[in-house]
């Protein structure tokens, strides 16, 4: 899971020590991925050498972590990207979605939106290489594949209709919290959310199926 | 290449004044021969409503819908009919199989509909049934047959004669995953051997069958994809002319 991409999130909304980091983490995630401190700074010192954040040293010697410039950019190259299904686990687009709802600079319905594409595309390409079939000199091996491409699809369809859930649940608690936290029209919510949806074509290009290149 | 179906900037509006209700919004799709596209989006979404405009069981407000060049708006009721029968054939959720015809009875019946000779549609009937793998249920009745099968009698009825688009809305239903996947691949082959296809679904593994999936969203196409390696259509909603 991308613990760097999600402290930069937090650090997006305000410079953040260390400690308070890791506890606003675990709130956000609800407790699921609890993260130890020494974690916390060394992925804070890797970040800071990489100058994606920067730290301040206040009077009392305690470090205060700011969001650069690079930081800004390299999150918003995670919200637009989608993750690979195959190199990174699972977790990281639970995270992304999760600091995606709060982020002010990530459109939530787009990285839905472009996630739901990618993985579509991935099933498409597994549909592809199920439907081309094995070479069919050896039934049992063409068999573990076809099971195997199965296993692929249902995990790949699992993800969608999770996607889509998420988007359903947006829309029925979006609207409604943001009129009564800003006053703003209640309106102007689901029409922003539907003209906030990518521009067609833009979606990233899926990694290829784990599986391919068996023969 | 033409377009089997083209869609062009298509508005479906119900109603009028206050109370309308905009149910497909500018919406531009074009399916070639060969190709089986999935429209996907959520309930309401306006799948259905752009299946029946391109079925022309429904008419545009705005826009266009053209089956093989010809423009249904244009069309009077008597022509449309004959279009419909003869060039699209439909698969819906519920089979409406006929229960007092047997399976080769109701893959018939279009021909007959459109003026075939009985015992010339009925050899034609067999045929595709036998074709489809289905050579020893033609003489069953609907309620003798499985889910599957009589899905599959309901996709020959669809594809008798010279179908040239076929839709198909939830095709496989109920029915398991396996049995599910048998639908799937005739619509599959239909398209492979020169139709165009419209799948409308839920389904996403259902949906990765097809070359495109159209993803629309409160009537308006938002997006579609298709795998990285597809040179067989548009990909860019904006470059449908």
């Amino acid at each position: 899971m991308s613990v760097r991409h999600s402290l930069l999130a937090l650090l997006e909304q305000g410079p953040r020590y260390g400690y308070g980091l890791k506890s606003e983490f675990e709130a956000a995630t609800g407790q699921m991925w609890p993260l130890n401190v020494g974690q916390v700074y060394t992925t804070l010192a890797r970040l800071e050498r990489h100058g994606l954040v920067r730290a301040e040293v206040e009077a009392d010697g305690q470090k205060v972590y700011h969001l650069t410039d690079a930081g800004h950019a390299e999150l918003g190259a995670w919200f637009s990207g989608a993750v690979s299904r195959e190199a990174v686990p699972r977790q990281e687009l639970a995270l992304k979605l999760i600091f995606a709802a709060r982020s002010p600079s990530a459109d939530i319905h787009q990285v839905i939106q472009k996630q739901r594409a990618a993985t579509v595309r991935s099933l498409q390409e597994l549909t592809r290489l199920k439907a081309d079939g094995g070479a069919g000199d050896d039934p049992t091996a063409d068999l573990a594949w076809t099971l195997t491409l199965d296993g692929l699809l249902f995990q790949g369809e699992a993800e969608v209709r999770w996607l889509d859930l998420c988007e359903a649940r947006l829309a029925a608690t979006t609207p409604a919290s943001a009129g009564s936290a800003r006053g703003a029209e209640p309106d102007a919510e689901p029409a922003a959310a539907a003209a906030a949806l990518p521009a067609p074509g833009t979606a990233a290009t899926s990694s290829q199926a784990g599986a391919r290149g068996r023969r | 290449m033409t377009p089997v179906l083209d869609v062009r900037d298509v508005t479906r509006e119900y109603g009028s004044g206050h109370t309308t209700v905009t149910a497909l919004s500018g919406v531009s799709v074009t399916v070639l021969p060969g190709e089986l596209v999935a429209v996907m989006g959520p309930s309401g979404s306006g799948k259905s409503t752009l299946l029946a405009l391109a079925g022309g069981l429904d008419r545009a407000t705005r826009g266009q819908v053209l089956v093989d060049g010809h423009d249904l708006g244009a069309l009077g009721a008597r022509a449309l009919a004959e279009l419909r029968r003869r060039s699209i054939g439909y698969v819906f959720q519920e089979l409406n199989l006929l229960a007092t015809l047997t399976a080769a009875e109701n893959v018939a019946l279009p021909l007959e509909l459109d003026g075939a000779r009985p015992r010339a549609a009925a050899s034609q009937a067999r045929a595709l049934l036998d074709e489809l793998g289905l050579a020893e249920l033609t003489g069953r009745f609907p309620e003798e047959l499985s889910g599957g099968e009589q899905q599959r009698v309901a996709i020959a009825r669809a594809v008798i004669g010279q179908r040239r688009l076929l839709l198909a809305d939830e095709p496989t239903g109920a029915l398991d995953s396996l049995t599910g996947e048998t639908v799937l691949k005739l619509l599959r082959r239909q398209c492979d051997n020169g139709c165009a296809g419209v799948l409308v679904t839920h389904d996403v593994r259902h949906a990765a069958w097809a070359d495109r999936v159209v993803f629309l969203r409160d009537g308006r196409l938002v997006d579609q994809t298709a795998p990285a390696d597809d040179l067989h259509g548009p990909r860019d909603p904006e470059s449908v002319p």
